[in-house]
């Protein structure tokens, strides 16, 4: 026992190398079979924050290359941007409706006046007679109707927002056809309008929509607004009910003006009958 | 004593940090890849004794691993050269002969010891190192081309830290 302890001391080199050898052999080999699974690697909390330290300063030497990149793309992109450059063709939106033989155009505009805390509201648009437009139009948005065009410039036209004592939109309920009357009403709450004139016989139900009727300056079927609460003002032979404005008016930014090709045609008729009578 | 150990702390930190974070990315027609890192076994003290000098080994060997993503090969390489460096100093130098616990270093060697030294151990590492990673016959002509070659290059690198580090004073 003694011979082997003074064996090992003498040569102790060669057993610590073989303790440690041993030792890192089955580490590599154990590695080799357990790919990732061993807690020496990259992913290592210690070894990973000091590769993102290393990252972060590579990414810090090359920020001076990057601005000039990024500036660059900003100035190509910027040119691309619809307001920078000056439209000069307006894009018209046609519908085509065989059935019924009728057509609707629509130009897109922007808002670029507003108002809704007034009695009589108007609204500017940056569409004017050079763009086609001419009194009387309809005004939506995508949520709904937003008004009448009243005034028309060679650039600009004011539009009469809904939310104005003489605004008069030819509604009708949704599910029942029942036709009837939207206008502002005398709260003066941009978000409600007051729908009048529905004839007795209709069973309208709170929350039902209201939308454009075929009687209006719109195609059918645009929404104005839910039904909010009913009030029979008056009593008499109609309905008169609350309605929740569909459309937003004061987050307006961009109407479509809708052009309405037989409008004409059936105003001249509509006068010859009168005259008739 | 405390100073050796400091100096010896620095030399490992920044040893293993120029290898990770530099010479890593280095690679000469992908056959030449230094692994300066060992240095720092051929520069402890010839006082060291032979448990602290197989620990630090395999420690430094493990660190390495760790950042080369290869757990226990470099770890296995630097044992054998903790080995080889016992083997060769018990050869080739007389232990009684120095005043003041002294360093293998190029200044206080000598150029013709310390560069056989340096090469025999970078020899033994590398190859030891290079046909652990492949594990496989194979190869083995690749494999021995880019162990003369990596041999070279560290060896090279390992006198100009010498001649960078060199100081005069020191040399009788």
């Amino acid at each position: 026992m003694r011979n082997l302890l003074i064996f090992i001391t003498k040569y102790n080199a060669f057993f610590l190398f073989l303790i440690f050898e041993i030792a890192s052999l089955i580490i590599y080999i154990q590695y080799n079979s357990f790919q990732r699974a061993s807690v020496i690697n990259s992913t290592n909390q210690v070894t990973g924050n000091f590769y993102d330290r290393a990252d972060e300063l590579k990414g810090y030497l090359s920020l001076r290359e990057v601005n000039d990149k990024l500036a660059r793309e900003n100035a190509q992109l910027r040119n691309q941007l619809k307001a920078s450059l000056y439209l000069d063709t307006v894009a018209k939106h046609q519908v085509d409706d065989t059935v019924y033989r009728q057509q609707y155009e629509y130009i897109d505009a922007k808002v670029i006046n507003n108002s809704i805390n007034k009695r009589n509201n108007y609204l500017t648009i940056d569409r004017g007679s050079t763009n086609g437009i001419e009194k009387g139009m309809g005004v939506m948005s995508a949520d709904g109707v937003v008004g009448k065009i009243v005034f028309v410039g060679k650039h600009m036209s004011i539009v009469q927002s809904l939310l104005h004592k003489d605004s008069r939109f030819s509604a009708m309920l949704a599910s029942s056809k029942e036709i009837g009357y939207l206008n502002w009403g005398e709260q003066l709450d941009p978000h409600t309008g007051l729908l009048v004139d529905v004839s007795n016989n209709a069973r309208p139900k709170i929350g039902e929509l209201v939308v454009t009727s075929d009687l209006s300056l719109f195609p059918a079927g645009i929404p104005l607004g839910k039904v909010k609460s009913l009030h029979a003002k008056g009593g008499g032979f109609f309905l008169n009910m609350e309605v929740n404005l569909s459309v937003d008016f004061s987050k307006l930014q961009y109407v479509y003006v809708v052009i309405n090709k037989f409008a004409k045609e059936q105003a001249g008729l509509e006068a010859q009958e009168r005259k008739d009578e | 004593m405390s100073r050796i150990i400091l100096i010896n702390l620095v030399r490992f930190i920044s040893l293993v940090f120029l290898q990770v974070f530099l010479l890593k990315n280095i690679s000469l027609y992908s056959l030449s890849t230094p692994y300066l890192y060992i240095l720092f076994i051929l520069l402890l003290p010839f006082e060291t004794p032979n448990v602290l000098l197989f620990f630090l080994s395999f420690i430094l060997g493990l660190t390495i691993d760790a950042f080369y993503d290869t757990p226990g090969l470099h770890a296995a390489s630097c044992v054998v050269l903790a080995l080889v460096r016992v083997l060769f100093i018990s050869v080739t130098v007389q232990k009684d002969g120095f005043d003041n616990e002294p360093e293998p270093t190029l200044s206080i060697m000598g150029f013709r010891w310390f560069f056989t030294y340096a090469l025999i151990l970078t020899l033994a590492h590398h190859f030891f190192l290079f046909n652990l990673e492949v594990f496989r016959f194979d190869e083995l002509e690749y494999t021995l081309t880019r162990f003369l070659f990596s041999s070279i290059f560290t060896v090279f690198l390992m006198l100009v830290s010498g001649l960078i580090f060199f100081r005069r004073k020191e040399r009788k």
